[in-house]
């Protein structure tokens, strides 16, 4: 059995703010539910499933669908794979309703890294008690920001992969959040900017690095019934795939990425290859990760990520593979230090042509969403989604 | 030249499972895992094996050398290297590199184990330095 065709996205909404100290947590994920109704046309009684990760405060789905005032749920679910959690999110929903168990199910994400002056990238920080691994790896200084870097030394080790090339990454982000109001960065930069900027953990520079925000997004997802009924275009979910890689009892290869997984299930089951995607929205908590799963996804060979993201070819209206077309996590938005649900509103708009005009992607029906939650260097979860203009 | 630092460092957390490796660290011992089914080694520690989930799993001495696999040197006011270091018997380990010239770094390098300091009442971290 598949879920292609029997769920679609139908409201998508991104909280405008990037810096909330008015707000609580929770506050924030009532008023991103709040947008993904207005934006789906929909009521709060319709909705019957409920979906969030741990950014949602306590028990996600008993404390915050308390907060919504959520009191008739017959499907929920709060899988946590950091912040790939919201894309395998939609496929659970999708599962849920093919099985006749839910008919539109809300996903929320919400939180203020910023407000709280988290130093979300440089300070270790872990999940919990009683992590097996943590002491094995948090005395040694381990954070998100060296446990991606890890991976790009080894990269460049392998394949020749340069900090120039991995610059054009950002370089493309910001291209992209010139045009959208609510970045955080929207300054085009260059990639003499990314490459001059103080190095964080090499051979990460800061502009290498994803913004950190506060905010959040929801998404709805329904059957087809719903969906045909509402007057939004119609964006149907055709393919997903979730996978971990973890470090394999200390055979961890660096080279690659979960999405080599995820990715190839998630083709599979859409029935299309790579080069049939005209946008992508791939998780960019630093330029290293967009490297990675590009690769791993199929876009390129494995080791041309480098050559494949130079001059621009991520830039719309100029390369082949626009990507991340609101600026993506390296200058628009990563809420909650969790990306992957703005990965998903990206490609909704663009699939639904409601992108910025100077970004919007032309004559193509067919938007991939790609997340990658947790640490790339140690263990990480990985979800791919595919969806299709109807 | 970036001499690596000597940052303080946290108390590790011991549990009754890894207790024998750390108490092994504590006299100046590098203890693997190993799978007795498949006579594979594996890192990190654990009451099971990774690769078959069987308890048939003892702890063995390493040689306590290896070479860098990958490593990054974060650049904070007090500046270390991160690396995963490819033991001789196969795991690859997280770990830092220390009491070298943190520029002069090279996947590929070989290096020794040494263990450093943690806090009071806690077992040393197992740290790597070139040879």
């Amino acid at each position: 059995m598949s879920i292609k065709g029997k769920g679609y996205i139908v409201g998508a909404y991104e909280h405008p703010t990037r810096l909330a100290s008015d707000k609580s947590v929770s506050q924030l994920h009532a008023e991103v539910a709040w947008g993904a109704l207005q934006d789906a046309g929909l009521s709060k009684d319709d909705i019957d499933g409920y979906i969030c990760a741990g950014d949602a405060p306590g028990l996600g789905p008993l404390n915050i669908a308390d907060y919504l005032g959520f009191t008739k749920l017959r499907f929920i679910d709060s899988t946590d794979v950091g912040g790939s959690s919201y894309l395998l999110h939609v496929a659970h929903a999708i599962q849920a309703i093919a099985l006749g168990r839910a008919s539109c199910v809300l996903i929320t994400l919400a939180g203020r890294p910023a407000s709280e002056a988290m130093a979300t990238g440089t300070a270790p920080r872990t999940w919990g008690v009683n992590v097996p691994d943590d002491p094995f790896e948090m005395v040694y200084g381990r954070t998100v920001a060296n446990a991606y870097a890890i991976v790009a030394m080894r990269h460049m080790y392998e394949f020749g992969t340069t900090s120039e090339q991995l610059a054009w990454i950002k370089v493309a982000a910001s291209h992209h959040a010139q045009h959208n109001p609510h970045a955080k960065l929207r300054k085009v930069v260059t990639v003499e900017d990314v490459v001059n900027s103080p190095m964080i953990s090499d051979p990460l520079h800061r502009l290498d690095c994803c913004v950190i925000t506060d905010g959040g997004g929801a998404l709805i997802v329904a059957s087809p019934e719903i969906a045909k009924s509402l007057k939004r275009p119609l964006v149907k979910v055709i393919g997903a795939g979730e996978a971990t890689k973890n470090q394999a009892g200390g055979y961890i290869d660096l080279t690659y990425s979960g999405a080599r997984f995820s990715g190839a299930r998630a083709f599979e089951e859409a029935g299309v290859k790579p080069s049939d995607i005209k946008y992508a929205s791939i998780y960019d908590s630093f330029t290293i990760t967009v490297l990675c799963q590009l690769e791993d996804l199929g876009f390129c060979e494995k080791g041309k990520g480098g050559a494949f993201v130079s001059d621009g070819n991520l830039i719309s209206g100029v390369g082949k593979l626009p990507f991340n077309t609101d600026g993506g996590g390296l200058c628009n938005n990563h809420p909650a230090n969790r990306g992957g649900i703005t990965k998903v509103i990206e490609a909704v708009r663009q699939a639904r042509g409601e992108a910025h005009p100077a970004v919007q992607v032309k004559d193509h029906s067919l938007v991939l969403a790609h997340g990658t939650g947790g640490l790339l260097g140690t263990r990480h979860g990985s979800a791919t989604l595919i969806m299709e203009r109807e | 030249m970036t001499p690596a630092s000597n940052r303080k460092l946290m108390a590790i957390q011991v549990d009754p499972t890894n207790k024998p490796y750390f108490d092994a660290a504590s006299e100046g011992r590098l203890l693997i895992g190993l799978c007795k089914d498949t006579n594979k080694h594996f890192f990190y520690p654990r009451g099971c094996s990774p690769f078959t989930l069987s308890p048939n799993v003892e702890l063995v001495e390493a040689k306590g050398t290896g070479t860098i696999y990958s490593f990054t040197v974060m650049r904070t006011k007090e500046p270390f290297s991160v690396a995963y270091v490819e033991l001789d018997e196969g795991p690859r380990l997280f770990t830092n590199i220390v009491d070298c010239d943190l520029d002069s770094l090279k996947i590929g390098q070989k290096v020794k184990v040494v263990f450093k300091p943690t806090q009071e009442g806690s077992p040393p971290a197992t740290m790597f330095t070139p040879v």
